[in-house]
């Protein structure tokens, strides 16, 4: 929520004390800039020795820290959001993270940023901060000083909306075939369980029925017996398709919704839960059945490797976002690999540009936080 | 003994009228809908209910909320209550006005004809019938809380088969024990359960609610 608010309302213009003292961390910025960039050209000169590729991603965290502090001073000051620009670093080693660094556009952001900050940044802070100090109408010039400065700098800073677009189409991309391979394969599973389970049943149910219906008059004990495996085989069938059911749309979603259907999960879970889920109105039906086969996904996790006695489950609707957290008070550890129980609850809710974050130190607790925006309808009577 | 249906399946609805009959109920109406439901179940107050959970117009759990304000408006009128599923949460719901004269089956076990109708007639009774299926639920979960954690297994296992509605001599026929054991193992669990002396089938009814609001 206070994101959202943040990212909307117009900055408001800053206290005399937070001027000050931005015009300090610019300042600072300035200076801490003018140390870095030697380091980082001896470091790029160094690469061609060995020496220089621990320097160099050594100095490029060091900047991207650098830009980020600026990226937040702007957000605290204009009230508009900077995004993280960044790609996401999924390489191993070092040089699979330098690599992914080095090709990323926003690490030369950065670069012509700590230009401009280095030839500004340093002189901006000074003079907003000896007006304020010495001049009687400092106290409104240096706001303003200091407020374009950083509208500059966040412009040098922000993605072009080429790179937004092409990277929101990357991910587009991305979730719609996973979506759809994920949607394949469930297919295929019903196909199977109904092939193997109900529809074997009803064969052999069919053909014991008509088996009866020859013995009826020779061996009226042998019909006999014949109806009741019928019976039987006919019973066996329907729980299949009960269970098939449950796997495709838990009825008691249908009925109650999601704050039921995650009610009814904690109940049947094999640990203690504790449901705290306010909403009012409706979630789309598919974001439902997503929410809650993450969150069934999520408890199922928790109890086969968490070995954690108790959970938790928190829900809340604000400002256009689904928010759901499901956290144990197990041993921790919890990492997503491919295939497994948390990457499935990532493509499950990427299909409705959802995420999840998973905070899961050795030793526990394990918290996932599930966020992805959606509407709500009124609630049905 | 006047009954009340209310089931949307016309098949079924007719099925469960010839059924009733031929064992000497008398269904004084039928509905196919949740509003109609409630109706007919506030109008005759009958001396038992059967209700699917599932009726127009939503098609969602109408049913369960007709025989839910039902009894709340009427306390202990018996219903039993059928549904393709079973699931604790309504189990829970039908149990929580602290009334017998409950049951909630599958609508498979319709098939086995004298045990379901045995089963209209435990509830009808004020007794329970819980399907074996939320019994199996209840067990599969490892965190039984207090008292109940200090059942034995054997004594978790009784106080399942009391919750599915059967009798002293039935938990013995199917534990393979004596009655005089059933007995004791009841008296145990009603002792650790804290529970009020009092008829022994209240009783029953009161340890087979703190079973399932565990």
């Amino acid at each position: 929520m206070t994101t959202a608010r943040e990212s909307r309302s117009p900055g408001r213009s800053p206290s005399a004390t937070t001027s000050l003292r931005a015009a300090f961390l610019i300042a600072i910025q300035g200076l801490a800039g003018i140390v870095l960039l030697p380091l980082l050209i001896v470091s790029f000169a160094l690469v061609v020795i060995w020496v220089g590729l621990p320097m160099l991603a050594l100095t490029l965290s060091l900047l991207r820290g650098l830009a980020m502090s600026q990226r937040r001073l702007a957000r605290r000051i204009l009230g508009v959001k900077v995004p993280m620009p960044y790609r996401k670093i999924g390489g191993e080693g070092l040089l699979d993270r330098l690599q992914i660094r080095l090709t990323d556009p926003a690490t030369y952001r950065d670069i012509a940023w700590l230009l401009l900050t280095i030839c500004l940044g340093f002189a901006v802070g000074l003079v907003a901060m000896i007006f304020y100090i010495v001049l009687p109408l400092g106290v409104l010039a240096s706001p303003v000083i200091i407020r374009t400065y950083l509208t500059v700098t966040s412009s040098v800073l922000r993605r072009s909306d080429t790179e937004v677009m092409e990277q929101r189409i990357g991910e587009l991309a991305t979730s719609r075939a996973e979506t759809v391979d994920t949607q394949s394969a469930e297919i295929r599973r019903i196909e199977r369980d109904l092939h193997d389970g109900a529809q074997a049943r009803l064969v052999a149910l069919s053909m014991n029925l008509g088996l009866a219906e020859q013995m009826m008059e020779k061996d009226p004990q042998m019909s006999r017996e014949l109806l009741a495996e019928s019976r039987q085989s006919a019973s066996v069938a329907l729980t299949d398709l009960r269970g098939l059911v449950r796997g495709i749309h838990p009825p008691v979603l249908a009925d109650r919704g999601l704050v039921g259907g995650l009610q009814a999960l904690a109940l049947a879970a094999a640990l203690e839960v504790d449901v705290d889920v306010v909403m009012v109105g409706r979630p789309p039906a598919p974001v439902e059945s997503a929410v809650y086969f993450a969150v069934a996904e999520a408890l199922t996790n928790a109890a086969k490797h968490s070995t954690a006695r108790t959970a938790w489950i928190w829900l809340r609707h604000n400002a256009g976002r689904l928010s759901v957290t499901v956290g144990d008070s197990g041993v921790g550890g919890a990492v997503a690999s491919p295939g497994g129980g948390l990457h499935g609850i990532e493509r499950r809710l990427a299909a409705f540009d959802g995420t999840v974050t998973v905070a899961s130190p050795i030793g526990g607790p394990t918290i996932i936080a599930m966020e992805l925006p959606c509407e709500l309808s009124s609630e049905k009577i | 003994m006047r009954v009340v249906i209310g089931e949307d399946l016309a098949l079924l609805r007719d099925g469960l009228i010839r059924l009733l009959r031929a064992h000497d109920f008398d269904v004084v109406e039928a509905v196919d809908n949740g509003p109609g439901l409630l109706r007919a179940l506030l109008n005759h107050q009958p001396d038992v209910a059967i209700v699917d959970v599932r009726l127009p117009p939503t098609f969602t759990d109408e049913g369960l909320r007709a025989a839910i304000e039902a009894r709340r408006q009427v306390p202990g009128l018996p219903i039993l209550v059928l549904s393709q599923y079973v699931d604790q949460l309504y189990a829970r719901e039908l149990l929580a006005g602290g009334n017998g004269g409950i049951g909630y089956l599958l609508k498979d076990r319709i098939s086995d004809l004298d045990q379901f109708v045995d089963a209209v007639r435990r509830v009808a009774a004020g007794g329970t019938a819980m399907d074996p299926e939320v019994i199996a639920q209840l067990l599969a979960r490892p965190k039984a809380a207090a008292p109940l954690a200090s059942l034995t297994p054997r004594e978790q296992e009784v106080l399942g088969l009391m919750a599915e509605g059967r009798s002293n001599a039935a938990i013995a026929g199917s534990l393979f024990i004596t009655e005089k054991a059933v007995g004791k193992y009841t008296a145990a669990i009603f002792g650790k359960l804290d529970l009020p002396v009092s008829e022994d089938d209240n009783r029953r009814v009161l340890a087979v609610i703190r079973y399932l609001d565990q």
